[in-house]
């Protein structure tokens, strides 16, 4: 479980997040959702550690993560697997030294256990034969399974996703996103997404945190959106003639 | 004081470098890596530069010394103490500069803005130390090899130019190159190598790693690097050269 208690970040004078509060559950899906500029990723960097909030607590399984050190942070980053945005694979390496790095830094298993773990992960974000590609010569779906299999290879406790659709045609990012909902049904995850893609909401949205100019003005299941009366998440979510005839017609 | 800020970021990078490594085994891997990429890519351009620089300095030394009072082997020592003292090191740190420099800061930029830097971090790897430690030793030990390359090139530059335009006899050129040779000139250079080395790898690591925002700023990044590496060079040449010479 991961909680946000009154998490507050400036960048100069300007204010990106105001006093958040927000507990992420075990096992879940929990997505971020707001407007572009909203303040959500700024929020999952501070989360993560990438940036210290100014005010505020972060609290992995109840250990306020934000005041360890580097090296105790270090201990519960081994726990963490990201998919960033733009995917972050290492260039100069083949998918399969790519999935593969985090177990030779952190692992001392065999090459041939290494291996074997790398293909199951491969192999359950369905990459096959592809393991001495470059991430180049991949399309970016492929990357983002890759990124996806060598967040999963340490097995985390917590699986944060930034933006895991971005780019991608919708028949790929659901794959993706059924995906994540299996990995963390499966391995008990806490599993954060950073999303403004509506789709991801409907179909994996467990629990659905809404940021608007950086404060948390609504959280609930991803089909009580449906019926929400919050005026900013309905501006949001309705944004089009469809989804504001398909709110009518849900609501009768 | 931005300078100050800037002075500071950077020794503060540098500890980050050099603390205690994770998993020695994968630095190493990385080191031999670096080694491929930073030294012997380079070992090419210092090839064919020190032996142009070789021949010129050979001419133009036998140009300046027509006066027949002035014995000619003087070419031959020209050429060898300019090889040495300057051209070897300094001028060949100036190259390496261009060279390695802004693929550094470029390589390092890169993963920045793409994230990949990011990616290390939230692994639990200090990436500071993962990425530029490697790259501070395997140009610190390495690079006095280039320079010795450089030294040596230059020389049989110098008689190739000899013996094509026959402004001077080869064994007298020879016997130049080998009069009142003083041993101290060759650690001198080293040393100054040595110093180069880690300048222009961890100057340019500065401004790769702390880069912000897109490719363009990869660019300027690049550029940055190449320019504040040279001028901190030019700055220590001095110093190095008073502090060992006088």
């Amino acid at each position: 479980m991961i909680e946000a208690k009154n998490i507050s970040k400036k960048f100069g004078d300007l204010k990106v997040l105001d006093n958040i509060s927000v507990c992420f559950e075990e096992g879940k899906t929990n997505l971020i959702i707001g407007q572009s500029g909203s303040g959500k990723t700024v929020f999952l960097k501070c989360l993560i550690g990438l940036y210290d909030p100014d005010e505020g607590e972060v609290l992995y399984d109840k250990i306020i993560f934000n005041q360890l050190s580097f090296s105790e942070k270090k201990t519960i980053r081994q726990k963490i697997g990201m998919m960033f945005q733009g995917s972050a694979l290492f260039d100069s390496e083949t998918v399969e030294d790519n999935v593969m790095y985090p177990l030779n830094m952190f692992t001392d298993k065999s090459s041939e256990e290494k291996l074997e773990r790398v293909n199951f992960c491969l192999d359950r974000v369905n990459i096959i034969n592809s393991n001495h590609l470059f991430p180049s010569e991949i399309s970016g779906g492929m990357q983002k399974r890759v990124a996806l299999a060598r967040a999963i290879v340490l097995n985390p406790d917590y699986l944060f996703c930034d933006e895991p659709n971005s780019g991608l045609d919708p028949k790929t990012s659901t794959v993706i996103d059924h995906l994540i909902q299996e990995i963390t049904e499966e391995f008990k995850t806490t599993t954060i997404i950073n999303t403004h893609d509506m789709n991801s909401v409907m179909e994996i949205g467990q629990k659905v945190v809404f940021i608007y100019q950086g404060t948390k003005t609504w959280e609930g299941g991803g089909k009580e959106i449906l019926y929400s009366d919050n005026p900013e998440l309905n501006e949001f979510v309705f944004a089009n003639a469809m989804a504001k005839q398909l709110r009518k017609f849900k609501l009768g | 004081m931005k300078i100050f800020s800037h002075i500071g970021k950077y020794f503060m990078l540098l500890q980050k470098v050099f603390s205690q490594p994770e998993k020695k085994r994968i630095y190493y891997r990385q080191f031999v890596k670096e080694i491929q990429g930073l030294v012997i890519d380079s070992i090419g351009i210092v090839v064919i530069i020190s032996v142009f620089m070789g021949a010129m300095v050979t001419l133009q030394t036998a140009y300046n010394t027509e006066n027949p009072l002035l014995p000619k082997y003087l070419i031959g020592l020209g050429c060898r103490d300019s090889m040495i003292l300057e051209f070897s090191s300094t001028i060949i740190a100036l190259i390496l500069a261009g060279k390695v420099g802004s693929n550094i800061a470029s390589e390092l930029g890169t993963m920045k803005v793409t994230e990949q830097i990011d990616a290390l971090e939230i692994m639990g790897v200090n990436s500071a130390s993962y990425l530029i430690f490697p790259k501070i030793v395997a140009t610190v030990i390495f690079n006095p090899l280039l320079t010795m390359i450089s030294i040596i090139v230059g020389l049989f530059g110098g008689w190739l130019a000899v013996v094509i335009t026959g402004v001077v006899s080869s064994s007298e050129f020879i016997y130049g190159v080998q009069y009142a040779f003083v041993p101290f000139y060759i650690t001198y250079a080293l040393i100054k190598t040595v110093f180069f080395a880690f300048i222009i790898t961890s100057i340019s690591a500065y401004h790769g790693y702390y880069v912000s925002g897109g490719s363009l700023e990869v660019g300027k990044a690049s550029t940055r690097a190449v320019v504040y590496s040279s001028i901190i060079i030019l700055l220590f040449n001095v110093i190095l050269t008073q502090l060992l010479l006088s």
